[in-house]
């Protein structure tokens, strides 16, 4: 489940709330009452998490339907 | 799910049934299997199909009087298969390949056979395979004595030693001149049953007085056995040729010397022996023997007819190209035509039988995948396929069910029909619901009840029709925006479709228990089906009675008409559908009738648990024809215009926009326009009719969708009302990401289940959306 949602590209993504670059970070990411770690990228100081299209639409989105399938 | 509920509909589905040839085949030779080889030039495994279950393949493909070509179909397109000598050119060219190994059996059984007919020899064939020890006996001098009369011209005496060679080398002794008779002695029938674990008589047909007193005889000389199973008196000695039942006198298999029917005697008497050595039932679970009719659908008029081919060299038969020419002419048998209808059943590779095999299993899962669930969601319960099914199956019935039952279990995925049940639930709410009689009236005599898509699609269209209706009836015409249910219904929500019946029922009886006239296809199947108290009627024959308004006439070519799916049998409403285009002067060109029409991809919430099996579904649609549409159906004619379809709704014929109006050209609205309409709708309806002060909701903040990224936004379910809240509150929180490179601010919002995604960027006083996209899965830093 981790391998299949990936860790994303670093990204150059700037948080303007708290005027830092988005770095690699752990993730919890949860659907359906299963959770599991990821990185992705987030700013280092508020948290805010990016999720970008390309993963939305493409591997978390299998995943999530794998989960709805079990 | 309901077990016997699903044998039940897996009984309908007649694609696994044997075709004509081989459920006319006493041994059931695949011959459909065969010729699909044969053309293919793969005569080594056609002939390994024949020699599966033919024991004499040498003999038999000479003198096998060949039942198959009298049941087979293609003698209704050009004349039947010529299936022998088709078998015949297999074994000619393929026979040295045979190679057969009996089953090792620690204790093999020994078993005598009397008598070295076809009968006997397919008997000992099939012990001998089974790992059994065979002795067939004789009276004659040689194996075989009756066929050895035949033309050598027809049956070549090479043939008879392949085969019986072929049986020695399987391990069965043949004695000729030993003659077997009742009583002890060395070769009496009494001694034989001592020395054997089970005797066979298969001497031929007909007197049989010599085994007395061993066996019991009856008043006609022959052996008595019981039927079916050919049990004699004598515990161990079974006899070959008998009746399949009491109810068969002398018919069947005692009727004309048949080889085929010689060979399957032995081969029911080896199947008892077989039970008997194993202590089994010789009764049980045998309906399946002998040659009987098949129920295999086959539509053959859809096959062009095909004369058989002849041989060059009629004494010879086939050769290698003409045999492939012929065995070409197989259609083959299938039934299939609800997978040839269907954009869904095709797109699954299978057929209902195995569909419903898949869905039962996949209900049934405890732990693991469910695999079929994107199947069972993606069907739009349009019963086309009940239609064309020869037994009426219904895999929407299947798949409702289905939906049910994973809807009871919690195991529907989420995703599937969220969106469909919070346009549902919008559409129920307070916003958008109305329920009001006439201005001036304390109660309906009729009720207008458009249905949520033609409030969405076309406002105008509500408004003037009920305008006429108003005009036309004189007891008060109310007006009702809800749901009928429908979304709930195809989503297996139970509970909310009785949420929606409960609240119909009450407004209805607060109206003054009204006529119901709806404007939509689905609402009125809906109303028919929740609500049996309540008269229910179609906008179509409502109009057709009190006649259409006033309108100048049309000019348009002619049109193709579609019907809504949930209309298939409401041929009332169809033939006022036809009598008004008429009346307004189209030429209305039929598809493949209302009958046989298809869903728009809406019905059964296909659309949105599988969106990529309902396009398919809408360009075969849309497809059919060059002619531009004529709909009755909002959301059919929505769905056909987004896919490019031109398309004219009826209503742009009864109450006309304007002149120079291009019905047919009007683009579909789209999910987030059909929603705010509807909200205008009511709130127009509300000033206008009752003269109350309301006002518009206007957005919170103007955002510019354009067009390429509305699009996409219609595919991805996303909202223009999701994108706004979202770049709202992205804007008063200040939580905003920026990407240098391209200048764009991206922010997020949970609603529910989902996360929106926007990537914008401001201009003049407001902001341009870019990009939109979403997921349901939550992601949270770790502190």
């Amino acid at each position: 489940m981790i391998d299949a949602l990936g860790s994303a590209a670093s990204s150059s993504l700037i948080c303007l709330s708290c005027d830092a670059p988005l770095e690699p970070g752990k993730i919890e990411a949860s659907y359906l009452g299963q959770s599991f770690p990821v990185d992705l990228p987030r700013c280092p100081k508020c948290g805010f998490v990016y999720v970008s299209e390309e993963l939305a639409s493409g591997k978390m989105l299998k995943v999530e339907q794998a989960l709805e399938d079990k | 799910m309901d077990g016997e509920q699903v044998k039940a509909w897996e009984a309908l589905c007649v694609e696994e049934q044997p075709p004509a040839c081989v459920a006319a085949c006493p041994l059931h030779v695949d011959f459909r299997g065969m010729a699909e080889k044969i053309a293919a030039g793969d005569f080594v495994g056609a002939f390994a199909l024949y020699a599966r279950v033919v024991p004499l393949p040498a003999i038999l493909a000479h003198v096998c009087d060949h039942p198959c070509e009298t049941a087979c179909r293609r003698a209704e397109a050009g004349g039947a298969l010529r299936i022998a000598a088709l078998e015949r050119a297999c074994v000619e060219e393929a026979y040295a390949v045979l190679k057969r190994a009996p089953q090792r059996l620690r204790r093999p059984k020994s078993v005598a056979i009397v008598g070295v007919g076809l009968a006997g020899l397919t008997a000992a064939h099939d012990l001998a395979m089974k790992g059994h020890a065979v002795t067939v006996f004789e009276a004659d001098a040689t194996a075989l004595e009756r066929l050895r009369h035949f033309d050598p011209a027809i049956l070549p005496p090479s043939a008879i030693e392949a085969d019986l060679g072929g049986l020695v080398s399987l391990g069965v002794e043949i004695r000729c001149r030993s003659r077997i008779v009742g009583g002890d002695g060395p070769l009496g029938l009494d001694r034989l049953a001592e020395n054997h674990d089970a005797v066979l008589l298969a001497p031929g047909r007909g007197r049989t007085p010599a085994f007395a007193p061993t066996v019991a005889l009856g008043p006609d000389g022959r052996v008595v056995a019981a039927a079916g199973s050919g049990a004699t008196s004598h515990p161990k000695i079974f006899a070959a040729h008998v009746r399949m039942s009491e109810a068969d006198p002398v018919g069947g298999d005692f009727a004309d010397y048949s080889p085929i029917g010689s060979a399957h005697d032995g081969r029911r008497a080896a199947n008892t022996i077989d039970r008997f050595l194993q202590g089994a039932s010789l009764t049980a679970a045998r309906g399946d023997e002998g040659g009987h009719a098949s129920c295999l659908y086959v539509e053959v008029s859809a096959h062009p007819p095909v004369a058989p081919i002849d041989p060059a060299d009629p004494a010879h038969g086939y050769d290698h190209a003409e045999a492939i020419a012929e065995a070409a002419r197989c259609f083959p048998c299938r039934c299939r035509e609800c997978v040839k209808a269907c954009e869904y059943l095709a797109r699954h590779g299978g057929y209902p039988k195995r569909y419903v095999r898949e869905i039962w299993n996949n209900d049934g899962i405890v732990m693991g995948n469910r695999k079929a669930n994107r199947m069972i969601d993606g069907c739009t319960l349009c019963g086309l396929c009940a239609e064309i099914c020869p037994n009426d199956l219904s895999m929407g019935e299947v798949c409702l069910d289905a939906r049910r039952s994973m809807v009871r279990r919690g195991k529907m995925p989420a995703s599937h029909h969220d969106f469909a049940l919070r346009e549902f639930a919008f559409y129920r709410s307070a916003e958008a619901t109305l329920a009001r009689n006439e201005p001036g009236f304390a109660a309906s005599e009729v009720v207008f009840f458009p249905g949520c898509q033609l409030a969405g699609s076309d406002p105008d269209a509500v408004v003037a029709i009920w305008s006429h209706l108003r005009a036309r009836i004189s007891g008060g015409v109310g007006l009702l925006l809800d749901c009928c249910g429908a979304p709930a219904h195809w989503a297996g929500r139970v509970d909310l479709v009785e949420e929606a019946r409960a609240a119909f029922e009450t407004e209805w009886r607060r109206m003054g228990r009204p006529a119901v006239v709806t404007a939509c296809a689905s609402c009125l199947k809906m109303l028919r089906e929740l609500h049996p108290d309540v008269p229910a009627e179609s906008l179509w024959t409502r109009l057709a009675a009190i006649g259409l308004p006033e309108a100048p006439p049309v000019v348009s070519p002619p049109l193709s008409i579609h019907d809504p799916c949930t209309a298939r049998h409401d041929h009332a409403t169809q033939a006022a559908v036809r009598a008004i285009a008429a009346a307004r002067g189209l030429e209305v060109r039929e598809l493949d009738g209302a009958d046989r029409t298809t869903c728009c991809g809406y019905g059964g919430l296909s659309v949105y648990a599988d969106p990529e099996t309902a396009d398919r579904i809408v360009e075969r649609r849309i497809g059919q024809s060059e002619d531009d549409y004529l709909a009755w159906c909002a959301m059919c004619r929505d769905t056909f215009a987004r896919h490019g379809k031109r398309t004219a709704h009826l209503l742009d014929f009864v109450f006309p926009k304007s002149d120079g109006d291009d019905p047919a050209g009007r683009p579909d609205p789209g999910l987030s326009a059909r929603r705010d309409a509807r909200l205008r709708l009511k709130a127009r309806l509300l000033r206008e009719a009752w003269g109350e002060t309301v006002s518009d909701d206007e957005p919170i903040m103007a955002i510019q969708v354009p067009e390429d990224v509305r699009l996409d936004m219609e595919r991805k379910l996303i909202l223009v009302e999701d994108v706004t809240r979202t770049i709202a509150e992205a804007e008063a929180s200040g939580r905003r990401l920026k990407d240098p490179a391209s200048g764009r601010l991206i922010a997020a919002h949970r609603a529910g289940e989902v996360t929106y995604w926007v990537a914008y960027e401001p201009e003049g006083d407001g902001f341009v959306l870019r990009r939109a996209w979403s997921h349901r899965m939550r992601v949270e830093a770790k502190p």
